[in-house]
């Protein structure tokens, strides 16, 4: 292992973490609102949106990120839209994430159980009331283990972007040990990297999962 | 009971079939004010149906439910209201598992019927003193016994200030030992002339609460009469044998 190398590529890396994550976490609160809308649009059955929330997410959901961030940023161009590649990243990373979420929230929603909405309308709660103070915070609760999950999910499929030259690590990685062929180093690097973006998330994770877990105890 | 005894909630008719199968049958039932109507009978035979009609739970094939008049009809945007008038309490407790118990007490108070949160606090934990859980006001459901759990449940629905209790089996799935301090809290409640329909497997209990008897099976009203009557001198051959099943002597 040479330090040398790795003192000097550093910076590089640096660079890169910022943008992966920069555009990792725009992906992400994309991925939230598409997903949140998506599953209230399931939960509530509306009409016509929601064959197309199926749709979609069945889509996304059987589609490699891979593949779905070469249809919109060679796609888009022949239909006369020209964006970046960063753009076309963070939204391939949201409605991948979209999909995922809103499959998440939506049977959070739906595990809320039956004798908690009876014991809700015969307290006189209308529709709305019994949707906002009794189901949404129990259905989050059942959902953000598995909201947590795909945000882990999503900020490692990043690592995909490099194929539409976006300089994020993995691409930062690549080209590095193309040019200076110190593959043990920039791997180290690339490894030490992706941890470093992922294990605060995984910590948070658990600690938000044990403040919301009331969902699973007994009413 | 006197003899200018108020109706308060009126069943006529009633008949209710889940998928073309009839669950119940011509059901008349009047209830009045300040009288606890205990329902037994064998599992499956409707009481539990019949409870949740009541309050507008599920929807009637025909026949009519009015409580003080007004049509007991989920169908109709008024059930809102109506159900703000009838309490209920099931097998289950079905607090909240998000809320605190004095949340669970004061969230429907508030956010249903609009009322100021001060006094709700306060009114609650004058309940929950009553009930021997006022320390108690800042834990969780699932830090409580399933007794604390029932007995918060019944003070949830006392404070919305019904006029007319429906409990469902709540002690059902308690340990006996967490029996008699939920049926304790019923008692007193009888004591002060609440107006309640009760459906009970308790039947020492059905006897020292309630004003009537009713028992069920087979979707039909069997036989009705005073607790003495109903449990000393059965009239009907069905009622005797479903007597009989609570009997472990001889």
């Amino acid at each position: 292992m040479e330090f040398d190398a790795i003192r000097e590529y550093l910076p590089l890396y640096a660079e890169a973490f910022k943008l992966t994550v920069t555009i990792g976490w725009i992906g992400i609160a994309l991925s939230l609102v598409i997903g949140i809308a998506g599953a209230f649009i399931m939960y509530f059955r509306i009409p016509v949106l929601c064959q197309i929330t199926k749709a979609y997410v069945e889509l996304f959901r059987n589609t490699p990120l891979l593949v779905q961030l070469f249809f919109i940023y060679f796609g888009l161009p022949k239909l006369g839209l020209s964006i970046s590649s960063g753009t076309c990243g963070a939204i391939g990373l949201g409605l991948l994430g979209g999909s995922y979420m809103a499959e998440s929230i939506r049977s959070g929603l739906f595990a809320v159980s039956e004798s908690q909405k009876t014991g809700a309308a015969s307290l006189g709660f209308r529709r709305g009331g019994m949707f906002f103070y009794v189901i949404l915070p129990q259905a989050v609760s059942i959902s953000v283990p598995s909201v947590i999950a795909n945000v882990i999910f999503l900020l490692k499929e990043t690592s995909v972007f490099s194929a539409i030259s976006l300089m994020d690590l993995m691409f930062t990685a690549k080209d590095l040990i193309g040019l200076y062929y110190k593959t043990t180093e920039c791997l180290t690097l690339l490894v030490a990297f992706y941890i470093l973006m992922l294990l605060p998330v995984s910590i948070l994770g658990s600690i938000v999962e044990k403040k919301v877990r009331f969902g699973m105890y007994g009413s | 009971m006197s003899d200018n005894a108020k109706e308060i909630l009126k069943i006529e008719h009633l008949f209710k079939d889940y998928d073309n199968t009839p669950v119940l049958e011509d059901i008349d039932l009047t209830v009045n004010k300040g009288e606890v109507v205990v329902i037994v009978g064998p599992s499956g035979c409707g009481k539990s149906t019949f409870l949740r009609c009541l309050n507008g739970l599920e929807s009637i094939r025909e026949g009519r439910i009015t409580l003080d008049g007004e049509p007991v009809d989920p169908n109709n945007r008024s059930i809102y209201k109506i159900r703000e008038r009838i309490g209920m309490v099931f097998q289950s407790y079905d607090l909240f598992p998000h809320k605190t118990i004095l949340q669970n007490i004061t969230l429907s108070p508030v956010k249903v019927q609009k009322r100021d949160k001060k006094e709700t606090e306060k009114e609650a934990l004058e309940l929950l003193e009553r009930i021997g859980l006022s320390s108690h006001k800042d834990k969780y459901p699932r830090q409580l016994s399933g007794g604390q759990k029932q007995r918060v449940a019944i003070v949830r629905a006392l404070i919305m200030h019904p006029e007319v209790l429906l409990l469902d089996e709540i002690t059902a799935s308690l340990d006996p030992e967490m029996v008699r301090e939920v049926l304790d809290v019923v008692l007193s409640l009888a004591r002060e002339g609440r107006t309640m329909v009760i459906v009970t497997h308790e039947m020492g209990f059905a006897r020292a609460v309630a004003d009537r008897m009713i028992f069920m099976d087979g979707g039909h009203i069997v036989e009705e009469g005073s607790p003495d009557e109903f449990f000393d001198r059965p009239k009907s051959e069905r009622l005797r044998s479903f007597l009989k099943t609570f009997d472990y002597e001889g």
